[in-house]
């Protein structure tokens, strides 16, 4: 986690998270984040006006003409066909973005909340209570995501999909499995900030602790997090799909989600029916991808040691070494890699 | 001092599994039910103890998890810990040929992504890596069945052998439970490529996976290790190209990569339920999700923490290696 200090301040235009890095880049460095800005851009306005991009409503069976019927293959009313369950396959994909990203809103806003504060607080003041939130937050980190989301979700509504309960849990056993991370990150940013300058001369001057928390360690301490986000919003879409793939979907009439729709077309496949799969595979696919170059790119632009270096500015996707934070291997890898051009920033 | 955080990152799994699981209230209501009248249902929660306080039942549990009890299933009356045996060498054969995979597939590659930085296969391979990674393994399951199974006919499109072989296996003295090891002792080659071909399309879905991170991590760890001085001093005394990749910058960058790739187990694990649900390959994860549609969490409860468990050992194990093999880790 290197962040420069001391940086004067830029324009307005100038600090905005992604516009900065967007101008920083260089090559095929700007080709990635281009592109998967474009994808995200797409999927945010898919989910935003899905109700008017899709032809029809995500649990609509029947128009005018009459019933649409189940497994039927593409055709023009249908564009990509109709699903074993007799719905439209193209509005359900479309549908799918807007529970998709509705998802990963509130599951990526909870966690940054409840990761951020446990963090200051965990960083700042240390003791017990810090050492017991590390051990708990290694503990949950090192244990498959996945499963985890899954005791989560039979927590929350006993493994039954409901409604916006459905939402709600799949949010939720997301958060908690994210939590772990930010905790990580804000905590190793608060702890070496506590011991800058700046927060002695606070605390001299008379600052509250809350002060000193909120004002000076907060803002410095949360640079990292846009590409965490970004990162952590695609593995997001991944885990809500592979929850849905696993029966704990919403319900089709609820609403539409992806991986849901993949465990239905799960025995279409083995009849040769492509259709009912390629199409919410393929939301996932390209959502992910459009984030994941998002998170990438960033980085890479945020790392100073290889945006320094104009010639290299694509340098290496150290996607582990934020997305898995201080964990040994990648600190190690970081460490023993960039000494060189670390070592001062560290201090 | 810090592998003996593996005691207490067990315990809190435990314990975390166990209070979650608990909320929603006793087992036995939530697999049966509506199905039994309610003094039936209080019945069977009397007898299995569920209506003693909370606080007894998780030291028994624990308990009977240090006696490697992990509890009894209420759908089918097995132990968890027989459904491990049974079904948890197919998961692991499974995870070994998805790792296969995955170094075949993701080391050379990013060896060469790395040699090439910057050029235009080093931006092919990392959308490469990153398509990997979007890819859920069931939709990357579905597309490979799609092609292969579906469209060329050349490979099954589920199961882990046909019937004739699983029979054959099954009257074998002492099976193991790999399946491959098992089609050799019959020593019948069709039963070896019968059990490799249904093993292909799982191994490739689970293996492309982890290949994008492994490629990553090589390609990340190797620029570092590349332009180190030593190498440069390598290449001017005449070492050839192939032997500065593959010994002078691959070697010292193994160690990060050692340890991270003993994070990315958990999420092999993790891939191995969907594949295995994807596939019908009847291990660990497929069973899971059997017992999650029964609604039968105490054989939920007692495979994940088992899971927990291994990953928790596994990743131990790697950290002790990485120790060994890396003489300026000291813990």
């Amino acid at each position: 986690m290197t962040t420069q200090t001391g940086t004067p301040r830029r324009s307005l235009l100038d600090r905005l998270p992604i516009l900065r890095q967007l101008r920083q880049s260089y090559g095929i460095q700007r080709g990635m984040l281009i592109a998967g800005l474009a994808i995200t851009i797409v999927f945010a306005i898919v989910a935003i006006f899905a109700p008017w991009l899709a032809p029809y409503g995500y649990a609509q069976l029947s128009d005018d003409n009459g019933g649409f019927g189940a497994q039927q293959p593409p055709s023009a009313a249908h564009l990509f066909g109709t699903t074993v369950g007799g719905f439209d396959v193209l509005s359900r994909v479309l549908w799918g973005a807007q529970t998709a990203a509705l998802v990963v809103i509130v599951a990526v806003v909870l966690s940054i909340f409840i990761g951020v504060i446990l963090g200051l607080l965990s960083g700042y003041f240390g003791g017990w209570i810090d050492r017991v939130l590390v051990v708990i937050c290694d503990a949950i980190y090192a244990f498959p995501s996945l499963l985890l989301a899954i005791v989560i979700s039979i927590a929350i509504s006993g493994g039954r999909s409901n409604l916006i309960g459905g939402i709600l849990t799949a949010a939720m056993s997301i958060t908690v499995v994210f939590i772990p991370q930010y905790f990580r990150v804000i905590r190793a940013e608060t702890v070496r900030i506590k011991a800058e300058a700046f927060v002695e001369s606070a605390k001299v001057l008379g600052a509250s602790n809350v002060r000193i928390m909120s004002l000076h360690v907060f803002r410095n301490a949360t640079r990292t997090l846009p590409l965490i986000f970004t990162l952590n919003a695609s593995e997001a879409i991944l885990t809500l799909a592979g929850l849905g793939f696993l029966g704990f979907g919403i319900e089709p009439t609820a609403a539409s989600e992806w991986g849901y729709d993949l465990n239905k077309a799960l025995a279409d496949v083995s009849s040769g029916i492509w259709w009912t799969s390629i199409g919410p595979g393929l939301g996932i696919v390209l959502a992910v991808l459009g984030m994941t170059l998002v998170g990438e790119s960033l980085n890479d632009l945020n790392d100073p040691r290889l945006r320094g270096r104009r010639v290299v500015a694509a340098d290496s996707g150290e996607m582990v070494e934020t997305s898995v934070v201080p964990a040994v291997g990648t600190h190690d890898a970081s460490e023993g890699d960039n000494d060189d051009a670390s070592e001062g920033e560290r201090q | 001092m810090r592998f003996l955080l593996i005691i207490p990152t067990i315990f809190i799994l435990v314990t975390l599994v166990f209070v979650l699981m608990r909320t929603t209230g006793d087992p036995i209501t939530a697999a049966l039910g509506g199905r039994l009248t309610p003094d039936q249902l209080a019945e069977r929660i009397h007898n299995a103890g569920y209506d003693r306080p909370v606080i007894v039942q998780y030291f028994e549990y624990l308990g009977g998890l240090l006696r490697g009890d992990f509890g009894t299933t209420i759908s089918d009356h097995r132990p968890v810990t027989e459904i491990l045996l049974t079904y948890g060498s197919a998961t692991l054969e499974l995870a070994i040929y998805g790792l296969i995979v995955a170094f075949i597939v993701g080391i050379p590659l990013g060896m060469w992504a790395a040699y090439r930085r910057d050029k235009a296969s080093d931006a092919v391979l990392r959308i490469l890596a990153i398509l990997f990674y979007a890819t859920p393994v069931f939709f990357a399951g579905m597309l490979l069945k799609l092609i292969f199974s579906v469209g060329l006919g050349i490979l099954p499109v589920s199961g882990r052998a046909s019937t004739r072989t699983e029979l054959n296996i099954q009257f074998l003295d002492n099976p193991t439970g790999i399946h491959l090891i098992d089609a050799f002792r019959l020593g019948d080659p069709d039963a070896v490529g019968d059990v490799l071909s249904h093993a292909a399309l799982p191994a490739i879905a689970l293996g492309l996976l982890t290949a994008g991170v492994f490629l990553r991590l090589v390609r990340t760890n190797m620029i570092g290790t590349l332009t180190k001085d030593y190498v440069d001093a390598a290449r001017s005394r005449g070492v050839s190209e192939f032997r500065l990749v593959r010994t002078h910058a691959y070697r010292p960058a193994l160690i990060p990569i050692i340890t991270v790739m003993g994070m990315q187990i958990a999420l092999m694990l993790a891939g191995a339920v969907l594949t295995e649900t994807t596939f019908e390959w009847k291990g660990l994860g497929f069973m899971l999700v059997q017992y999650l549609q029964s609604r039968d969490f105490v054989a939920v409860q007692g495979i994940v923490v088992l899971l927990a468990v291994i990953v928790a050992i596994t990743n131990f194990i790697v950290d002790i290696i990485a120790a060994l093999i890396d003489p300026r880790v000291r813990y």
